[in-house]
């Protein structure tokens, strides 16, 4: 309990509800995130897991309630604000969201481009990022000649190019073979150590079992319905 | 900016037949308002060409002595802008004509007198337009010992009617194609943005600023426009040096002015114009997508 007082919530979420239409995608939503947390959130299709990241990437408004991310309220951010705390984040999708025409050093030199870098310190960071993720042979390769596991390693380069607090992942492995997750999540588990606050949507159980300790947030029908610590292997034995 | 200009001329080349023809519509539209320039201008030189620079010719009636002449010129001055008045008596009037004649001297001295009036020659200061003599004119021929006073008021006059008449017609073909482009380059612009429009989203989601997502579209349409300004104005040139080159020498000697192109200052004004058709276009359809 102390050690959670003294752990900043980056992450606050105060009834917070989506509605599409008249129906309602996510209800009374209320959580905190602390920095640098593991986040899981998972649940069946159409719980509403989507929605709330994409309500907290700021890609979605929320229907009603709050939200502070960093102690910056989204309901009265400004939307010339609202790239400056993109920035911070890092995404990454089930389909890469990759830009087809451009080339895979492109893609994740647009994080820094967009932030204003110099182009010295973007050749300098991409290279170092594609190196990690292995993938710095093929800086000029257009997204739609690499497989899947190769596209989400440029999406997961782009997601941490610009050294986030935060990282959303919606279905980051969903679309890939065991070795290409596994791959993938490694990655996210590295950069989680180096203290960024990562949240995944998944509906992959087995997903869990493959990380470090973190929170497993169970979403159904729109609402919050456990909230339990992730075991690995041997402590869930 | 480097960047903005890179990513735009990538942007052109990746949609080159979209670019190709929204370049053709402006040149085509620069071209036709440039043809209309081209002919107002030489039109307008034509008029002042003839007209002398604010030129007229006071006759002076029978009754008019030497001794009225200074009371006369206050009377003119009065008028204002008037810049020189030249007496010319009926007898250097005569003599000039003589010279001017001289071929056909024995006719002229069967004269018993001098039929020639008395006259004065005025230049304006400020000569603008042909309305400005017009008027002046008018007021001269006012004065009591004025007969007459010759200013090309009569085939001028029609002429400047039938111009003026082709001005509105220009200026409304030039209304018309300016329109034509800007639809051309506004829907070039939104069709380059709907065909780039993930790229924007994944460009939002990380964390571009709307300046630099825009941007490369403003810089595609100052492109557009400048190029599309340049290429039309060169047409014009070629085509003009085409048909100029046999044709100025013998028209300018029964228009007693040569033909010339466009001053620098109107091809400024045109390759500015159409590189603003370029951004205007864009600006539009912009502020109607992102709105």
């Amino acid at each position: 309990m102390n050690d959670k007082r003294n752990k900043k919530l980056i992450i606050r979420l105060f009834n917070v509800s989506k509605r599409f239409g008249g129906k309602l995608a996510l209800k009374d939503i209320t959580l905190d995130v602390e920095q640098g947390e593991l986040i899981f959130i998972s649940g069946p299709s159409g719980a509403g897991k989507s929605t709330l990241l994409k309500i907290l990437y700021l890609a979605q408004k929320a229907s009603e309630g709050q939200i502070l991310i960093d102690g910056m309220n989204l309901a009265r951010i400004s939307s010339s604000k609202l790239p400056f705390l993109r920035r911070r984040f890092g995404m990454i999708f089930q389909d890469f969201k990759l830009i087809p025409n451009r080339t895979v050093y492109e893609n994740v030199a647009l994080v820094l481009e967009a932030a204003g870098k110099k182009p010295s310190f973007i050749r300098k960071k991409v290279m170092q990022v594609l190196r990690s993720t292995g993938m710095e042979k093929k800086i000029n390769a257009l997204p739609p000649t690499l497989s899947g596991g190769e596209q989400q390693r440029i999406a997961v380069a782009r997601a941490v190019v610009g050294d986030p607090s935060i990282i959303f992942a919606d279905e980051p492995t969903g679309s890939l073979d065991s070795k290409s997750a596994q791959a993938i999540l490694d990655f996210l588990m590295e950069y989680h150590k180096k203290g960024a606050t990562v949240l995944i949507v998944s509906h992959n159980l087995h997903l869990l079992e493959r990380t470090v300790r973190g929170r497993n947030i169970e979403i159904s029908e729109g609402t919050i319905k456990r909230i339990a610590p992730v075991l690995q292997g041997k402590e869930r034995k | 900016m480097a960047h903005f200009v890179k990513k735009a001329l990538a942007d052109i080349r990746s949609n080159r037949f979209l670019n190709l023809i929204t370049m053709i519509t402006i040149s085509l539209s620069i071209l036709v308002v440039s043809v209309f320039l081209l002919f107002f201008e030489n039109a307008s030189r034509a008029i002042e060409s003839w007209n002398q620079g604010g030129r007229a010719m006071i006759y002076l009636n029978k009754e008019f002595s030497l001794e009225m002449l200074p009371e006369l010129k206050v009377k003119i001055n009065a008028l204002g802008d008037i810049d020189k008045i030249v007496y010319i008596s009926k007898a250097q009037a005569l003599d000039k004509l003589k010279k001017n004649m001289s071929s056909q001297s024995a006719f002229l001295k069967t004269l018993k007198e001098n039929p020639l009036p008395d006259a004065l020659e005025i230049r304006m200061k400020s000569y603008h337009s042909f309305e400005e003599v017009q008027k002046v004119a008018q007021s001269i021929k006012a004065i009591e010992i004025v007969e007459d006073v010759e200013y090309g008021q009569g085939w001028l006059g029609r002429f400047l009617q039938i111009f003026n008449l082709f001005k509105i017609t220009g200026y409304a073909m030039c209304i018309l194609f300016f329109l034509i482009a800007l639809f051309i380059t506004a829907n070039t612009v939104r069709l380059a943005f709907y065909s780039r429009k993930l790229e924007i989203e994944i460009m939002r989601l990380v964390g571009a600023s709307e300046t630099f997502i825009k941007a490369p579209f403003y810089v595609e349409g100052l492109l557009q426009g400048f190029l599309g300004g340049f290429i039309g104005l060169a047409i014009l040139l070629i085509a003009y040096l085409a048909i100029s080159s046999g044709m100025t020498q013998s028209l300018a000697s029964y228009l007693y002015f040569d033909i010339r192109f466009l001053s620098v200052k109107t091809i400024g004004l045109i390759i500015a114009g159409s590189t603003f058709l370029g951004w205007f276009g864009c600006y539009l359809s912009l502020k109607q997508i992102l709105k």
